[in-house]
């Protein structure tokens, strides 16, 4: 134990300010963020990750986010096990067909009003995998979708900046 | 060392026993693997006598010439591999299954059962595997009239009336999980039957992240492959495009630069250690001890973010192409890696003290999820997964290929097979990444990093053979006309590890599943393509 509470202590907190040339930009998003989050999520957003057939590189990098450099729960974001716990839904892949219903069931268990945002190249657009017998491409061909962040993968600071855009700057989609 | 001395006495006694076996011609692109051809009425004896001369089976894969659908299976023995291939009339696809000599065979053949519409007569269980609705049962999407935009419904349905296996007797209760799961992680569905917390059986269901990555790699050009294969499995970035760009290489007889094969090994060893540290955490977080999780993170951040500063990725995705790579390292870069490689060196020997003497850690890991050696041995067990049980087996000792025939590659081997061994080998796998990065650096030369591309000819064929941080990958291409891709396959390490997630949690509790499997770790997406 002594060891455990040693290291604790010798590393310190390294949770990092955002890098110098993000923070304009990231001080007024920040603001309006916690605004938004105060006011539509009462200081906690809560989000659901879906795996709509990703190859798992954007889950690498959406796993980042809980390492202690980004800490993205100091922003009041965290992630949740059910959609019915969920604000908003991180949807990555370009919906392989096997994922479709699923994907649709998650979205109809996520309570209104709630967020989407398509991460990742395949998510945008279908990426690498298009349409095909086995996918259906762009997350927005099969629930509506908020928000786009892009990037094969998108690095951890792209996707909590573009979280943070989204939900300070957009309306939800009304729900189909 | 000779590594097809067992060859000539096996193909012997083959035609000894009147089975119509040949081998092929020294096809140069397939090398170091030798190529026999089997009549297709011997197919299911030839694997009995595989089985019995103690090969491993490693793979299964088929292509549609035509008139005909070819069947290849790969083996292994004493690290020499043999690709037997057997033609069947298109008009009637059957073929003896190797289901019931090599368990790792079953899911495969399912595969190309649901693929291709070759039915395996004998096999011991015929269920669809990689199908579940988004083509109709009678339709093979790997067949070349089958269009790659296929004949989808608006919107496809989902999966339902699966038979699922059932244990009944009273106090079973069945818990289906997934596919969407409780974390950050891949789909896939498992159905458990339980008594209490103990678990009688867990059935695995995947294929839902199926993108029909072998369709999709027809007519695409050699870089176009590479793309591909970057995104067979975003953790095995590294791997697979260098499996596959030694596989088209090979095929179109480009010499890669030495300085670019340097190149790619310190990708891939970075990659490993990325993976392992990550792993490590996550382990960690699956028994709640969060320090673990929180330290291991870090380091795997900061290591993350050199690749980033060293190679411009922090995956290191598209940064191995046809012939070489994207980019070269930089003297400053190259210095960086060391200097974090001395500050991680005791760092990693810090931690795993505490890991390995924290009682609460002990309590949870040893003895959880034991994967016995006879079973690893059975299926294949690939990776730090049949090392924690006795399969002492790496490519890159095994196999080498450049620039590994010049290094000295240490390779852990733990007995326990329990999820403490899985995370002892990875450990010490990190420590042997180190001291070979380091020797990779400092012995780079420098010289070009990439090659030029010049088409292969049409029906050259090529094999790649690279360890992973998961264990042994392959790839197998083939080319068509004009420099065009004909046929791709990659062989993650996932495919013969999944089913080992269902032995070696017979008898654990429920509430350990999540640190089993993350020990295991394997990959959707490389299973399911």
């Amino acid at each position: 134990m002594l060891r455990v509470l040693g290291k604790v202590q010798r590393i310190g907190i390294i949770t990092e300010s955002l890098p110098p040339q993000e923070e304009p930009v990231l001080r007024a998003v920040g603001a309006e963020l916690q605004e938004a989050v105060a006011a539509r999520f009462r200081g906690s957003l809560a989000i659901r990750q879906v795996d709509a057939g990703s190859c798992n590189g954007c889950e690498l990098e959406i796993q980042a986010l809980n390492n202690p450099y980004y800490g993205i729960e100091r922003f009041g974001v965290h992630f949740v096990a059910s959609p019915r716990h969920a604000d908003l839904l991180l949807v990555t892949g370009p919906v392989s067909r096997h994922m479709e219903e699923a994907l649709r069931r998650t979205y109809s268990a996520t309570p209104d009003p709630k967020f989407v945002i398509a991460v990742g190249d395949c998510g945008a657009s279908g990426g690498e995998f298009a349409v095909s017998y086995a996918c259906a491409g762009a997350v927005s061909n099969v629930i509506p979708v908020d928000a786009v962040i892009a990037g094969c993968p998108p690095a951890p600071f792209a996707l909590m900046q573009g979280i943070l855009e989204a939900i300070g700057v957009r309306r939800p989609a009304t729900a189909r | 060392m000779n590594r097809f001395a067992w060859l000539d006495a096996f193909l012997g006694r083959l035609i000894a026993e009147d089975m119509a076996v040949r081998e092929v011609p020294e096809a140069s692109g397939l090398a170091p693997a030798r190529g026999i051809s089997v009549g297709a009425d011997d197919w299911g004896n030839f694997g009995k006598s595989a089985r019995n001369w103690n090969c491993r089976w490693a793979g299964c894969w088929a292509e549609d010439l035509g008139d005909q659908l070819r069947v290849h299976a790969c083996f292994e023995k004493d690290h020499g591999y043999l690709l037997a291939h057997t033609d069947l009339r298109r008009a009637t696809p059957i073929l003896s299954s190797h289901a019931p000599y090599f368990p790792a065979a079953a899911r495969a053949e399912r595969h190309l059962q649901d693929l291709y519409g070759i039915a395996f007569g004998d096999h011991p269980d015929p269920r669809p595997w990689i199908r579940h609705q988004a083509w109709k049962n009678g339709e093979y999407p790997l067949r070349l009239d089958f269009p790659l935009a296929g004949n989808p419904l608006p919107a496809t349905p989902a999966d339902q009336g699966y038979p699922f296996q059932h244990i009944q007797g009273s106090g079973v209760c069945e818990i289906p999980v997934g596919p969407v799961h409780a974390g950050i992680i891949e789909p896939g569905h498992f159905r458990f039957h339980a008594v209490g917390e103990t678990v009688l059986l867990l059935e695995e269901r995947l294929g839902y992240v199926h993108k029909g990555i072998e369709k999709l790699a027809e007519t695409r050009d050699a870089h176009g492959l590479a793309r591909l294969a970057a995104r067979v499995s975003g953790d095995t970035t590294v791997a697979h495009t260098w499996a596959a760009c030694m596989a088209m290489e090979k095929a179109a007889g480009i010499a890669v630069p030495e300085r670019a094969l340097a190149l790619r090994a310190i990708m891939a060893e970075r990659e490993r250690i990325a993976n392992h540290l990550g792993d490590i955490g996550g382990i960690c977080n699956d028994v709640s001890f969060s320090f673990g999780f929180y330290q291991f993170n870090r380091l795997r951040e900061l290591w993350q973010r050199t690749s980033a500063t060293a190679f411009g990725h922090r995956l290191l995705m598209d940064r191995i192409v046809p012939g070489g790579v994207t980019t070269d390292l930089s003297e400053t870069a190259a210095r960086a890696q060391i200097d974090q490689i001395s500050t991680f060196r005791p760092q990693l020997g810090r931690l795993m003290d505490i890991l390995n003497t924290s009682p609460t850690v002990e309590n949870r890991l040893i003895g959880t999820g034991v994967l016995a050696p006879q079973a690893a041995a059975a299926y294949g067990a690939l990776g730090y997964v049949g090392r924690a049980s006795g399969v002492d087996l790496d490519v890159r000792r095994d196999s080498p290929y450049a620039p590994y025939h010049t290094l000295k590659i240490p390779v852990p081997i733990e007995q326990a097979g329990d999820v403490a061994a899985r995370v002892r080998v990875r450990a010490a796998e990190i420590s042997a990444s180190f001291a070979m990065l380091e020797q990779l650096i400092g012995g780079l030369v420098p010289g070009p990093v990439c090659a030029p591309w010049t088409p292969a000819p049409p029906d050259a064929c090529g094999f790649g053979l690279v360890e992973g941080w998961r264990g042994e990958t392959l790839a197998f291409v083939r080319f068509g006309t004009a420099g065009r891709i004909a046929r791709y396959f990659p062989r993650d390490p996932s495919m013969i590890n999944w089913p080992l997630l269902e032995v070696l949690i017979a008898d654990n509790i429920v509430p350990d599943f999540p640190v089993c499997n993350k020990s295991v770790n394997g990959s959707y997406s490389g299973n399911d393509l």
